[in-house]
């Protein structure tokens, strides 16, 4: 936020400089002005760690998974779908709701494989260019349709959220989320956010595995918020990013979806394949709407198009037939549930070693919430000044809000990272 | 899984007044009067988007769906802009299949996420490709180019660079231009206005009437430039109106944003579709460029194409590409990948390349001779009227003349 604020305190100041010297000068440029950017605190994290010389380097940055071997991954169920694919099909344009058959059978993981709203047509989706891009689709189409609403956001939620609703010109405010203290949830004060909100207050929920602090509603916490959200006639925009690759179980993952969806809300859902299906580069995923029926349905798909068209004209095609091939062939998608539980599986597994191996250190703090915790981050507890201590003496990369993710973490750097944590923490 | 957080209440007395609530379901829901329906709820029978009316269909895109839908087995489709073979058919072509081949047997790639800049390699080549090998921009390192999506992607990201940092918030558009042209501009923060440019009277260009309205154009504005084989219109500039253009423009400070979707594919040969663009570029002054590969490497769905900015130094551009990374991070983060690796596999590699400019040189020359088909089978049936046009415009389309 502060580059957008500083562009347009620039905007202001160009157009002062130049109010009357409209004429470009051989020997100055239009864009004199232009201040630099301030580096995205993600994505800047890995520009670093790739700059590093250091052996000992660690990248518990960005959120992409790696194996034990600290490599990235493409799944056996990726290739073999590519396989089929490479070469054959022409590349023609996708209309503008991307691809009919990737979306259905995206739907079907998020709503339920016999989901009656998908049967009865009620949900209006279009393929999207993966999270981010379903995201501001409906942060755009919520501007154009309810100019008066805002948008309550986590605290604390992926930086790129607030970026989204600010471009998309949506007013923003924060609702509780996280428990410093606990490094869980801030449950008691969540709920009252809720109540106090205005009726009819546009949510974005996290539907599993919150990024960055990995701290999850319970069962029972999601029906407690889906009733408040009935008394108070709120609309809930569940972005989910990581289903199947919280718990290993799709189905399990889409829970507080499910609960909201028989409570009888009707629901946005921003959905992402970067991370469960490793097509991050790709970027793939599919926003959807719950519509009050199919006519509503065709009439609210209409108009996500029509904001789609002046930003990308139709999504891209790979990705999306990669997704199809995996998900509309019954053995290639048991093959794919089955490595995305390996990942899973191997996150948990990484969770437990980091915490014993700080328990074993003899750290005087406790590290419970490292296996609290759900997905592919870990809100540490670490100051930034802490983990600016784990960049200088120990080459070990991070966000400063502490997130550490878990994929950066395996058998052979685990031991180096919590003995660099232990350092780092262990007199405060 | 997750341990519930303590709270004033006992947990137990929570749990149970949560399952009594859900036991006693609906009935007891509605004698509550705060949960009756309001306007904005977002629950049971109300949406809050019930009041979303249909949005039209898409005047380009509609067409094909109107085509698709038609049982008639003479219908015709000349309706999108997507290149056909002479059967009919949509093409891949060969040296785009050899470069994806390559790509899946390469067991070392990885799905990564590319940088939001894009794919290095193919920024610096799509730059190549546009301005010259040799261009002192580039080599002075004044040009920044991002990866965005095709052209559509690569006009927004520009527009609404341009509505944020630039002094001046209009920009000047061809009468007529491709329908998505103003919606893209508008949605970006700017606000369009028309020059002249078609003249139905000739079916070719109103030199005067654009001239006359650049001039008169509030100094500094923006002004979209269709680099080569005009949509729709298929009329271009000669070099020495191009030329004039130029002067006109730098005189009043005019910025100069080129839409080249059609480079190799006009005339049949890249470097001089590259023409108009890299006079602008020679005479050192900043422009920005939307350049796709959608057409002429038939990678339509893919969805690839760059965004260049020529700056006046080095230090400038490297601003503006760190400001062009705000306008994409919350767009869509980074851009996909497959086509990227697609383009620059076969920029990068001298055979593939001129396997390249061969093909493309068939697809242009095919349209140029339908052309010149369509031309002799219209005088041959001594229909009325000069068709002349048909043979004198350029690229994928042509405006026929005919009313609705």
């Amino acid at each position: 936020m502060a580059g957008f604020g500083k562009a347009m305190a620039c905007r202001e100041h160009v157009r002062i400089r130049l109010g009357t010297r409209f004429m470009s000068s051989s020997s100055s440029s239009w864009w004199q002005s232009v201040e630099p950017a301030p580096k995205d605190p993600i994505l800047g994290v890995t520009e670093a760690f790739l700059a590093d010389p250091s052996p000992d380097k660690v990248n518990v940055g960005v959120g992409a998974y790696r194996d034990d071997n600290g490599k990235p991954v493409v799944l056996q169920s990726v290739r073999e779908a590519e396989r089929r694919i490479a070469g054959n099909l022409n590349m023609e344009y996708l209309p503008m709701g991307g691809s009919m058959k990737m979306v259905e059978e995206t739907l079907k993981l998020a709503y339920g494989e016999q989901s009656e709203f998908i049967k009865d047509k009620r949900i209006a989706a279009v393929q999207s260019l993966s999270g981010t891009g379903a995201c501001r689709l409906f942060a755009d189409f919520q501007k154009r349709f309810r100019p008066d609403s805002q948008i309550y956001i986590p605290d604390p939620t992926w930086a790129n959220h607030h970026n989204i609703w600010r471009d998309a010109q949506v007013p923003q405010r924060t609702y509780h989320y996280y428990h410093p203290e606990s490094k869980g949830l801030d449950f008691s004060a969540l709920m009252d956010d809720i109540k106090n909100a205005p009726n009819g207050s546009f949510f974005l929920l996290h539907a599993c595995a919150h990024n960055p602090t990995g701290v999850d509603p319970s069962e029972e916490q999601w029906r407690e918020i889906s009733h408040q959200f009935k008394v108070k006639g709120h609309f809930a925009f569940f972005d989910m990013a990581y289903q199947g690759f919280a718990s290993g179980d799709p189905d399990r993952d889409a829970k507080s979806i499910r609960i909201f969806l028989q409570d009888g809300h009707h629901i946005g859902i921003s959905q992402s394949y970067a991370k469960n299906m490793g097509l991050y580069g790709q970027r793939v995923g599919c926003l959807s709407v719950l519509c009050e029926d199919e006519k509503q349905a065709v009439t609210v798909k209409s108009q996500l198009q029509q904001l789609a068209r002046p930003m990308y004209s139709n999504p891209p095609v790979h990705g999306a037939l990669v997704v199809s091939t995996i998900l509309g062939d019954p053995e290639l998608k048991k093959l794919w549930l089955k490595e995305v539980k390996v990942m899973a599986d191997r996150i948990i597994g990484m969770r437990t070693m980091l915490r014993e191996n700080l328990e074993k250190l003899g750290s005087p703090l406790s590290w419970k919430h490292i296996t609290d915790q759900i997905g592919m981050f870990c809100y540490s507890g670490m100051t930034p000044e802490q983990v600016d201590r784990l960049t200088k003496e120990f080459h070990i990369y991070m966000t400063r809000n502490g997130r550490i993710s878990m994929a950066g973490i395996n058998t052979s750097n685990v031991g180096y990272l919590a003995n660099a944590i232990n350092e780092v923490t262990k007199s405060s | 899984m997750n341990p519930e957080m303590a709270s004033p209440s006992s947990s137990s007395d929570r749990r149970i007044t949560v399952l009594a609530r859900h036991l006693a379901g609906v009935e007891m829901d509605s004698k509550n009067d705060s949960i009756s329906a309001f306007p904005t709820s977002g629950s049971d029978n109300n949406s809050v988007f019930s009041h979303v009316v249909r949005g039209p269909e898409d005047p380009i895109l509609g067409v094909t769906v109107a085509y698709n839908k038609d049982p008639s087995p003479v219908k015709l489709n000349l309706g999108v802009g997507a290149y056909r073979t002479e059967e009919g058919k949509p093409l891949v072509l060969n040296v785009v299949r050899k470069a994806e081949l390559l790509l899946v047997n390469d067991r070392s790639r990885v799905k990564e996420y590319l940088p939001i800049t894009g794919l290095a390699e193919f920024n610096k080549l799509s730059a190549k490709l546009m301005f010259g090998a040799n261009c002192p921009a580039i080599q002075e390192n004044r040009v920044t180019t991002v990866q965005c999506l095709s052209g559509t992607g690569s006009l927004r990201v520009g527009a609404e660079f341009l509505a944020k940092h630039y002094l001046q918030r209009t920009i000047y558009i061809p009468q007529p231009t491709w329908g998505n042209h103003p919606k893209i501009f508008t949605l970006a923060g700017l606000s369009v206005k028309t020059y002249r440019y078609y003249d139905p009277a000739t079916r070719g260009l109103n030199f005067q009437g654009l001239v006359e309205d650049l001039s008169s154009a509030s100094s500094g504005a923006i002004v979209l430039l269709h680099a080569c084989a005009h949509n729709p219109t298929g009329v271009d500039p000669t070099f020495q109106q191009w030329e004039q253009i130029r002067k006109l423009m730098r005189s009043k400070g005019l910025m100069p944003f080129f839409d080249s979707a059609y480079q190799g594919f006009a005339s049949g040969n890249l470097d001089a579709d590259a023409q108009p663009v890299r006079m602008f570029v020679a005479d050192g002054g900043e422009l920005l460029l939307a350049q796709s590969y959608a057409k002429n490497m038939g990678l339509y769905g893919e969805r690839i194409g760059a965004l260049s900015i020529v700056c006046k130094t080095a230090d400038v551009a490297a601003r503006v590409e760190s400001q062009l990374k705000l306008v994409i991070r919350p767009m869509y983060s980074n851009p996909p990948i497959h086509g990227a690796s697609i383009v620059a596999a076969i920029l990068k590699n001298r055979d593939l390349y001129n396997e390249w400019t061969i093909e493309l040189k068939a697809m242009a020359d095919r349209i140029i001779s339908m052309r010149q088909k369509l031309f002799e089978a219209l005088r041959a049936r001594g229909t009325p009227g000069d068709w002349s046009h048909i043979v004198k415009q350029i690229g994928m389309f042509t405006f026929t003349g005919t009313k609705l």
